[in-house]
Formats: structure tokens, sequence, C-alpha cells
């Protein structure tokens, strides 16, 4: 086991010795503040295999975030509670998105991609916004969280934390394997070196799109888990400066490292909760700090970490 | 595909132009490379060497001309189709994964030729369907002992090798080799041609070279490229001899 891999168990039993440790102190807060962060950090780690490992620079991977939070939201306000329909169509959907917006914009590259995946997330925000049924602009609240047949109850805070734990360290596994498949090994091949990995003989086009896909489906059930704990859909989950977060957590935690993603959401949640609590414009420090850290670290956070190279 | 054992070229060009605004970059070329023969592109800076080996690998496209390999028209084909079909290109600026090992730059390009790369679970790096085959080319190569060192950090030497290895690796019918010795020091280019030369009559090679002793070490046969148009081909004792080619280039390199 390398260093590496024992820094991210520590972390993950950390995550799981929070709700004891919630209860304990009798603060429900971190418990609702930690699953945010892992929420996000599943979000993250999704964008991390097309950003960080196959190098596409989407600003738009909150557009998955919003629609498998419609998906569960839209569900149930037609009455449609079951979770795994909702899940599953969160995922499916956002695949389904993921394949049209991924096919037009990888043919593009450098600026051109960054401004159609903004593009086509900024259309999905404003078809949320203009979608009065499902409460425009102003959102509408989930009467009922998604219902799992008796088999975990979200309402339940601690159950549903061990969900989004359960599901985060799924995708961390599996992002794993996949870098290192021979799939993985395409796309980061490509980021790496693009005309040569076309002169050994591979066309990277279709190996992109697929990690676009998977890393839409991805972040769909992330928004899945959203709108169920905040218990409110809005098209605010889509809007641009939800993409730049999810970015700046990459980045700043790591890009193509497997760990980077979760300390990322964890570094950038964390210090905006705690320094909105010490001013209104606490943007004006949180600023600075991500220059900061893209400068100085060039590996992320997870190039601090001890463990030499990074693989995935 | 046994089209080019008929005795036709296994590379046929024909009429080849490639312009960049006003600049006949390629300007009307006509090239044979026949199976086996090693065939060297000489000419001064800015003739359009580099230009015709990116129109042979397909990263560039030709305004007019045709490009026959094996006897299959190839003029429209992407790059990576190109490798498929067996041509493999090293490019004058070395061209490698600097983050990778070794051993995972020549498994790649084992894994471009080894059916589609749809698997997502298995490690990539304990598949031995691509590292035994990986590794022997590596040795071949003399860098059996680097396998596991990243590429950046081996020597300028080293990486070129390390980008022959991966040509290799893609079991081609032809090589084109861009300026295969350049930037290497007297040491490091003797054990290069004498590498290549081990290929020579194994493998069909184009070779772009600057480096005149390596020229006419390694050369069957010797195009001379000037302001994009060939204006010589032949053995070298013929190119050496030619007073057109003295005048245009070598001329000039003798007196140097």
């Amino acid at each position: 086991m390398s260093r590496r891999a024992i820094v991210l168990a520590v972390i993950l039993l950390l995550l799981a010795a929070v709700p004891p440790l919630a209860a304990a102190f009798n603060q429900p807060f971190y418990l609702e503040l930690v699953r945010r962060v892992m929420i996000f950090a599943i979000a993250a780690l999704s964008l991390n295999l097309i950003l960080g490992y196959g190098g596409l620079i989407s600003f738009g991977h909150a557009a998955y975030l919003g629609i498998g939070a419609y998906a569960v939201g839209v569900l149930a306000y037609y009455g449609i509670n079951n979770g795994f329909l909702q899940w599953a169509l969160a995922m499916v959907a956002s695949a389904l998105v993921a394949l049209v917006i991924g096919a037009i914009s990888i043919r593009a590259s450098g600026i051109y991609f960054i401004m159609i995946t903004l593009a086509f997330t900024q259309m999905l925000y404003y078809l949320g916004i203009s979608i009065e049924e499902y409460g425009g602009d102003d959102g509408m609240r989930l009467e009922v969280k998604s219902q799992f047949a008796g088999l975990v109850d979200l309402n339940n805070p601690t159950a549903f934390y061990y969900v989004v734990l359960a599901i985060l360290i799924a995708f961390l596994y599996l992002g794993h394997r996949l870098v290192n498949s021979r799939f993985g090994m395409v796309i980061r091949a490509a980021r790496s070196n693009e005309a040569r990995t076309r002169a050994i003989g591979f066309s990277p086009y279709p190996y992109r799109l697929a990690a676009f896909v998977i890393a839409g489906a991805m972040c769909g059930l992330a928004g899945a888990l959203l709108v169920n704990h905040t218990v409110f859909l809005t098209p605010e989950f889509m809007n641009w400066t939800r993409s730049g977060e999810l970015m700046f957590m990459v980045i700043m935690g790591g890009m193509g490292t497997t760990a980077g993603p979760v300390l990322g959401a964890f570094a950038l949640l964390l210090l905006e909760d705690v320094l909105s609590g010490i001013t209104a414009h606490w943007q004006i420090i949180l600023g600075p700090i991500l220059v900061l850290v893209v400068l100085f670290a060039k590996r992320g956070l997870a190039g601090l970490l001890p463990g030499g190279r990074e693989d995935g | 595909m046994a089209e080019a054992a008929g005795g036709g070229p296994l590379l046929e060009v024909r009429g080849l132009c490639k312009l960049f605004g006003a600049l006949r970059a390629t300007d009307n070329v006509a090239l044979d490379v026949r199976e086996g023969e090693t065939h060297a592109i000489i000419g001064p800076n800015g003739a359009g060497k580099t230009t015709l080996i990116g129109q042979l690998s397909g990263t560039l496209r030709p305004n007019a001309g045709e490009i026959r390999f094996a006897g299959e028209d190839i003029t429209r084909l992407p790059a990576p189709a190109r490798s498929k079909k067996g041509l493999a290109r090293s490019f004058q600026i070395t061209s490698i994964y600097r983050d990778f090992t070794a051993l995972e730059n020549v498994s790649l390009a084992v894994q471009a030729h080894a059916g589609h790369s749809f698997r997502f679970w298995r490690p990539a790096r304990a598949e031995r369907a691509l590292r035994t085959p990986a590794l022997a080319i590596l040795e071949e190569v003399g860098l059996g002992a680097r396998a596991d060192v990243v590429a950046a950090n081996l020597a300028h030497g080293e990486q070129r090798q390390l980008e022959i290895a991966m040509v290799l690796a893609t079991s081609p019918r032809l090589l084109l080799l861009d300026e295969p010795v350049a930037g290497m020091g007297t040491e490091e280019t003797q054990r290069m041609v004498e590498f290549l030369g081990t290929l020579k009559g194994r493998k069909t090679m184009v070779l772009v070279e600057h480096d005149m002793d390596a020229v006419f070490t390694l050369a069957d046969r010797i195009s001379v490229l000037v302001y994009g148009r060939i204006i010589a081909t032949g053995a070298p004792e013929e190119i050496r001899t030619n007073p057109e080619v003295r005048g245009a280039y070598l001329g000039e390199e003798a007196a140097a």
C-alpha cells in the first residue's frame, strides 16, 4: 500500500467518523456541512476525469448537477418518488445530454471547447428559469425525498450521510480503475501529447467523448444527491459560477489525482464557510488564496501530500 | 496485403503540392519508396522536408497530389488511420509522453495496435499482452534498464531512442524518421546510426536528416529537396557527384 493510499484511507475513515462525532458533540450542523461537501466532491471527481485526466477544460459541468437534480425533482413533482428510478433517470439523462454536448464540443479545441460547454450550460440554466411549471427561477421544494423501498431512509440524516459517503468511495474506486485501464491510458495520453497519440494510431475523439459521458452520468448522480440534500430544486444548480466552483475544486485539489477533488471540495467549501462567518466580503479573501494555491502548489493540495508521483 | 510485393513501390507520391499562402512548401513532388529500402531526404533548411513528412504521415493535408501506400490511396486518410495501415512517424522535436515511464510510453504504442481500447477495468500496466512486447522493444533499442524511468528524466538521446521504440512498437511497414539524430552528441549519434543500421533491410525507412555522415552510412537512395522540389533522386554516389546537388546543397556543406 502506497503512502498516498494510506492518506486517502485516513481521510475516508475520518469522514466515516463524522456522524458519531457530530452526535457526541451535539453538532448536527457539521453532519450537514460535510455531507454537502462530499456531494460536491463527487461532482468534482467526475469533472476531474475529463479535466484532470482528459485535459478537457469543461466550463459547463454544473449542467449535470442541474439535470440530476431536475430528474429527481420533476419525477417527485409528478408523484414518482422511487429513488432507484429517480437516480437512474438522473444518470441516464445526464449521460445523454453529455453525449450531445460532448459530440459537438469535443471536436473544437482550446477556448472554443470552453465556450461551447459554457454556452450549453447557460442554455439549460435559462431553460430551468423559463419553466414556470417547475418553479422557474424561484425553484420549488422537493416535498418527498427519494424513496428506497424501506432500504434506506434519506430523512435520517446519518443514513443519508453514509449513502453519500458510500457513493463517494465507490466513485473514487471506479475512477481509479478507469484512469489506469487501457481506456484511461488513452485519454491521459491524448492530454499529455495529442500529436504523438494520433501518430501511434489512436483517434482521441471517441475516447474523449466516452469519458465526457461517463463524467456527466457521475455528476448527474451528484445532482440527485444535492437536491435531496437541499430539499429544494433551483436552476441555480446550473449557474455558470457553479461550474467555476467545480473547476476550482479540481484545480486547487490537484488535477489528475485521486484525492485531489475531495481535498479541493473540502478546502473550497470550508473556506467559504469560515470566511463568510468573518466578513460578508469573504470572496475578497478567498480569491487571493486560490491564486496562491494555483501559483505555488503545482499539483494542488494533493501534491502537498506525501507519496511521490501521482498516477491515479 | 501483398500489393507491394509485386515490385511496385511501398510508398508512391505523385504531384504533391502544399501551399502556405504564396509559399510552395511542397512543389509537385514525386517520390517512390521501395519495399525494404532506406530512402533519405536531404535538403537545406526550409526546403520543406518536415512539411513533406507531415503530409506523408497525415498531419498535414496536401493541396494537390496523391499519396499511395501499399497500392492504396491514403491521401485523405487522417494520421491515426495511416498508423493502423503501418505508417509510423518520429518527430523532429522529440514527441513522447514526458510524464509516463518509458515502459508506459511503449505500451501505449503497442496498445494502439491491439484492438479497441474501450476497456475500462483492468489496469493496463499489469497487462502482459502490452508489457511483454513493450519490454522486448525497449531492450532492442537499448533502454531495457530504463523501463521504469519517467520519460522526462531520461537523457535527450534516450528520449530519442524511446521515440524510435514507440515507432517500432506499432509494427510499422514504413518508418518516417524526421531527423532522428538531431541534437545528439557524437557518441549518441553513433549509437543511433548503428541501431538504425540494424533495422536496415528489415524495415522500409524514409529518413530526413541533416547529418550527412548518417545519411551516407544508412541510405540506399537519396532524394534532394530544394525549395519544395525534388531536384535529384539516386544512389548515394550519384547524389554526391551530381553537380546540381553540389551547387544547391552539398557544396555549401563541403565548404563549411
